[in-house]
């Protein structure tokens, strides 16, 4: 309870109402006050996710911070809200974001600044609605919205070809969670009457649905995450995206994908989930190598990034359909740490962008000269992105391994390729950006960082480096409702 | 005995705090202070070595966790010492080492702009190397494992404007990476099969997996030779063993400061270390042990011909360092693990040394590299002269010097093993003492002795390598008539205190390191792997060792060397010459290093770029973006386009349409009928 009022609602609507105060504020001749309202809103909602961590009981998997109310009485939905060890860390991942994202975004947007900010701060109570939700209307509702503050941050605030790549992720992404929709429906009727997911967990489903709903529910959060084949869209988005949309699409949006599956697919369906396993495993390898040697053709900086979280984002999904507690925990803790890495990275590119305006890497070139503070941070989150030992990046990928190790060698030595390819394209992408003599006049003119930008790179990297040095904290809040997990997953419902 | 644990602590986390301090507030500090700072705490790391050294002579041993890292279902991953002969060797080695370099550092550093940074790196890497060889689990390992890779990859980088030094340190980087993929597999294999990473409950239940077949489907392996196989692949990547020794002698980019420390001394043999540490895995795998053995011995002595037509002095000493490291190698597959890490001390002093005294030379000579530039040094700089003199006579094993010892116990445990392949290795290691003698004494003849070719206006012969050189240092070679001096006493005097080692370790440790059990369990041999044990019976006192050697091949083997460098070089210089002539086929297999940095670039580096290039253009935009998902876009605006031009607004259109249909449904019906 914050001041009597329920945490679970707090953290998701404060962030909205301070939304709608800052659009309040109108157009750009109260921008000052605008950004002072936003950062106040985003830090405050920050603040109240806090006693979520504080207050947690690690030791059981059952849902905590429930709250429970009727919604739309005539077909049983409800205001259902609760969260386990898993998605109340990723409610923490993204309310840490948001301050950031409005800081990072502090001077370099001089245009319709009130509803830029609006839009990040309404994402972010949308996104926590999302990992909160109990009830799978109420999910739905809130995965559908927030779609839509994407939409306009890409379509808006974004580089020249913004609405082909704008249009692009909203078809993409909705096509998906319709089919997620018919699912749900389906549950609905099977299970006589509800909307609740935590009774779908315990539902019994013949084999062949299960299999139908496992796709629909693929269709949905495969293209979020996004997996082999149906991942170009975020190439584009991130393209085309402003740096703080960028920043909050690879942190947030492609958690919301992973955690689908985890919420959804493995524990109602898991039957179909072991019998599709070969595929999954399969796409996420092929995330793994195929995209890794993408990313290393890549010529265009947030291209190269946004390639890179997909092969990243593979481990992920190897994770989860390895059915054991190093893959889970390690896809978890690597959704986690993909955030702080893909944040940071794509800030370091944004720094970049506003001196430079070009992110092409053949612009660049000997930036350490000019710009050495700058190139230390972006070292560290080079190195995280290769998985460096005592980074974050290390952690998640480690465990995904040595999780396959022991479901097949095969699938370990595939995913182990990373270890080359991502330290290929990484840090031949900072050579040819930092490193090297000082390559053309604009480069001769940049400035270090300011204090602000500093300010929130030293946040960050504190963060890739305490979760790197020691990911207890992460891993033991999130034991109970994985093991609760793996029991769902391993319990055939036929 | 809290009081030892906080010392454990105290010698990793002393370097850290010089790294940090360095690192974060080197220019609040200035030069002067980050340079004391830093030795200070690096000196606070040896000499609490040293307490711990003496502790562990009493027969104190330790082996515990710092902090629990994470938990995963039962599995618990810690930060944790062991503390036994063999690590607190090499915390010895480390620090003393490491400390030479730093107050080296003071001198070989002086004008350049990024001195805190660099004391930073070094305090940094000293760290990581701690951790690395106090590990008492597999994870930690792979920290530091990985840790000085990336100190290493930072300083063989830290002129960045330099195009070979950032090209160099990519590819040392990488290919270390690929070492570490077999390196972590092996890790993955261990922690299946033995359900902990910890170092002590592995080792303890090793015997009873001897006969395991290996889980990797469709490989009808021994279980041991896989996990054996796969991590040395990773200590084949940091000590850059044949193939994968590609990165070393591009990394001589960095200063010469960290080629003693990272690329002669430690980091390099760290790979050496881990296989020691390993033994209890490795004497399970007589198949595993061959192929180390082989590897060492095809490194040892192929390594050591590229030595000998190398004209830039770093090169010269970072061949003969992939050689020694060969040696090291064939030791570990010939069971003789004490002798391998006994030939590792020794080396890293004298290698050290010779790396420091040619970065004295590169100091004096302005920074012009080339040895053919040089000539007549001794009576300018006689510290250097005597003490790099003395470095080569230790390597070349020269009776009653440390290297002497070292390598002639390898030569003999080799001759005694009796896998397959130790033949080859035994003739590898003989011929290899010949090779090293005679690049050794080339290049102290060229250096040292003879006409004085310094001081004349621009150099005829200058490659490509010494050209990227030119462009950053403004100074390059002495101008005309000037005279080369000796360094100040920062750089001579770890010269003269790597020294002493180099003459006496060998002499004074060989009884009690090799023979007398000073390892006790740290090192494990298995009773059918006799070489040791018959080695032992062999040693009568390290003196008779060495009179004895006066008799052996290998003294005569490394005599000819030297007479044949001297004659060459010396005597008549027109000799070289003429056998490059002559010989020049084999001549342009030696330049060109066997081609494997050609076909690497060509292979590897320019295949995946293809491959990416091709996935990427074909599969990504053509294939999935612009057949499937634009190509479903067009689809629906095609069939919209047909539907939008039925519906044209005309009554007489849709009466029509009515019409036929009524007539179609009506016709189905009465068919039905």
């Amino acid at each position: 309870m914050i001041f009597g009022l329920p945490v679970l609602s707090v953290v998701i609507w404060l962030p909205i109402i301070f939304g709608i105060l800052v659009l309040a504020t109108g157009n750009d001749r109260n921008a000052p006050l605008a950004r002072i309202i936003a950062l106040v809103g985003a830090l405050l909602g920050f603040l109240v996710a806090i006693p979520l961590y504080t207050g947690f009981d690690k030791m059981t998997s059952a849902m905590q911070f429930v709250e429970m109310r009727d919604w739309i009485t005539r077909y049983n939905i409800h205001y259902h809200l609760g969260v386990d060890g898993i998605s109340m860390l990723f409610i923490l991942l993204n309310s840490f974001f948001t301050p950031l994202v409005v800081i990072a975004g502090w001077k370099v947007i001089e245009k319709r600044v009130a509803q830029y900010m609006a839009a990040f701060l309404i994402m972010s109570g949308l996104v926590n609605g999302v990992f909160a939700s109990l009830d799978a209307v109420l999910f739905y509702v809130f995965w559908e919205a927030m779609l839509i503050p994407m939409f306009i941050i890409i379509g808006v605030w974004g580089g020249p070809n913004r609405v082909y790549a704008a249009v692009k992720f909203f078809l993409y992404t909705l096509l998906g969670s319709l089919l997620m929709l018919v699912a749900l429906l389906y549950l609905y009727f099977q299970s006589g009457g509800s909307f609740e997911i935590l009774d779908y967990h315990q539902m019994a489903i013949p084999m062949a649905a299960q299999i139908l709903v496992f796709i629909a529910f693929f269709a949905a959060f495969s293209v979020k995450v996004p997996m082999f084949p149906v991942h170009t869209w975020l190439p584009d988005a991130h393209v085309e995206a402003p740096t703080g949309g960028s920043v909050v699409l690879a942190a947030i949006m492609l958690k919301v994908g992973a955690y689908g599956f985890i919420r959804f697919s493995l524990p109602i369906t898991p039957d179909a989930s072991h019998k599709l396993a070969g595929v999954m495993i399969a796409l996420s390898l092929i995330a793994v190598v195929y995209i890794g040697l993408v990313a290393l053709a890549q010529s265009d900086m947030k291209k190269l990034v946004a390639y890179s979280s997909i092969s990243h984002m593979g481990f992920v999904t190897l994770g989860f359909f390895i059915f054991n507690a190093y893959g889970m925990e390690g896809a978890l803790l690597q959704m986690i740490s993909h955030g702080f890495v893909s944040g940071a990275l794509f800030l370091c590119i944004g720094v970049l962008y506003d001196r430079m305006h070009s992110r092409q890497i053949s612009d660049y070139g000997g930036v350490a000269n000019t710009m050495p503070v700058f190139a230390a941070f972006f070292m560290l989150f080079a190195m995280a992105n290769s998985g460096l030992p005592g980074t974050s990046g290390f952690v998640g990928e480690f465990m995904v391994i040595l999780g396959a190790v022991k479901v097949n060698f095969w699938y370990a030595f595939l995913a182990a390729a990373t270890l080359v390819f991502g330290a290929a394209y990484t840090l031949w992408m900072y050579k040819r950006v930092i490193f090297g003599a000082v390559a053309n006049h604009h480069v001769a003119k940049l400035t270090d960082i300011t204090l602000r930008e500093k300010f929130v790179f030293v946040i960050l990297a504190l963060t890739v480096l305490g979760m790197g040095l020691y990911p207890l904290p992460f891993s033991e809040i999130m034991h109970a409702s994985v093991n609760d997990l793996l029991v769902h997953v391993a319990r055939s419902k036929l | 005995m809290s009081n030892m644990q906080n010392l454990y602590l105290l010698v990793p986390m002393a370097p850290l705090v010089g790294a940090i301090a360095a690192g974060l507030f080197g220019n609040m500090l200035g030069r002067t202070w980050t340079h004391r700072i830093t030795i200070l705490m690096v000196a606070v790391s040896f000499l609490a070595s040293l307490r711990i050294f003496q502790d562990v002579l009493d027969g104190h041993t330790f082996n515990g966790t710092v902090y629990q890292w994470m938990t995963s279902g039962d599995t618990r991953f810690e930060v944790g010492f062991l503390i036994d002969r063999l690590s607190v060797m090499m915390m010895l080695v480390v620090t003393f080492v490491s400390l030479m370099v730093h107050i080296y550092t003071i001198g070989y550093m002086r004008d350049d702009p990024g001195y805190q940074r660099f004391f930073s790196y070094i305090s940094l890497f000293t760290f990581s190397m701690l951790m690395l060889v106090m590990a008492n689990n597999f994870m930690q390992l792979f920290f530091g494992w990985e840790a000085v890779g990336l100190v290493s990859y930072l300083l063989i980088g830290f002129w960045y404007t330099r195009e070979t030094a950032i090209y160099a340190n990519l590819k040392a980087f990488l290919v270390n990476r690929v070492g570490d993929f077999g390196f972590l597999l092996g890790i993955g294999l261990v922690l299946m099969v033995f359900g902990t990473l910890d170092y002590a409950a592995v080792f303890a239940t090793a015997q009873n997996h001897a006969h395991d077949m290996a889980p990797i489907p469709g490989v009808s392996w021994n279980l041991m030779t896989a996990i054996c196989i796969l991590l040395f692949i990773g200590a084949m990547g940091k000590s850059a063993q044949f193939p994968l020794h590609v990165w070393l002698p591009d990394s001589m980019e960095g200063p010469t400061p960290i080629s003693a420390l990272i690329h002669a001394a430690t980091m390099v043999t760290a790979g050496i270390f881990m296989v020691a540490r390993m033994s209890p895995l490795f004497e399970l795998s007589d198949t595993a042990l061959s192929f180390v053995m082989i590897i060492g011995a095809i490194t040892a002595l192929f390594m050591g011909f590229l030595g000998i037509i190398q004209n830039d002095i770093k090169r010269v000493v970072a061949y003969s360092t992939l050689s020694q490291l060969g040696y090291m190698t064939v030791a570990l597959g010939a069971s003789a693990y004490s002798v391998a890490v006994f030939h590792l001390m020794t080396h890293a002093f004298f290698k050290a040394l010779l790396f420091l005294a040619a970065g004295s030379v590169i100091i004096a000579m302005h920074h012009d590299q080339d040895i053919r530039n040089m000539g007549g040094l001794k009576k300018y700089m006689p510290i250097t002269w005597i003490t790099s003199l003395i470095g080569s006579l230790a390597l070349i094993g020269t009776p009653f010097l440390s290297g002497f010892y070292s390598k002639d116990s390898i030569i003999e445990a080799v001759g005694l093993s009796h896998l397959p392949g130790s033949g080859f290795a035994y003739f590898a290691v003989v011929a290899g003492v010949f090779v090293t003698a005679f690049y050794s004494f080339r290049m102290y003849f060229l250096v040292f002795h003879g006409e004085e070719r310094f001081g004349k206006a621009h150099h005829a012969a200058h490659d490509a390598h010494d050209d990227a050189h030119a462009q950053h240092d403004e100074h390059h070679g002495l101008a005309p008539g000037q005279k080369p001096h000796e360094t100040p006493w920062v750089v001579w005097l770890p010269l003269v205190l790597l020294a002493i080692p180099s003459v006496l370790i060998g002499y004074v440790t060989i009884d009690p390191v090799l023979f007398g059990g000073f390892f006790r369990d740290a090192i494990y041999v298995a009773e059918h792997h006799q070489a040791m044990a018959e080695l032992k019976g062999k040693f009568h006192g390290a003196a008779a060792m060495a009179l004895h050697g006066l008799a052996t091949l290998p003294f005569w083997l490394a005599l000819g060397g030297v007479a044949t460098a001297w004659f060459f070089y010396m005597k008549r210089p027109d000799i070289p010459a003429a056998i490059k002539q002559r010989f020049s086929l084999v001549y342009a297999i030696l330049e060109r290093k066997y081609g494997f940095d050609e076909f690497n670039d060509w292979f590897f580096a320019g295949g995946a770029r293809d491959a990416s290039r091709f996935l990427w253009q074909f599969s990504d935009v053509k294939l999935i973006d612009g057949l499937m998902v634009n190509g479903s876009a067009r689809l629906v605006g095609m069939f919209s386009g047909v539907l939008r031009r039925l519906q044209s607004g005309y009554i007489y259109h849709y009466a029509f349409a009515m019409l036929i249909g009524v007539f179609v449904l009506l016709t189905i019906r009465t068919w039905f009928e």
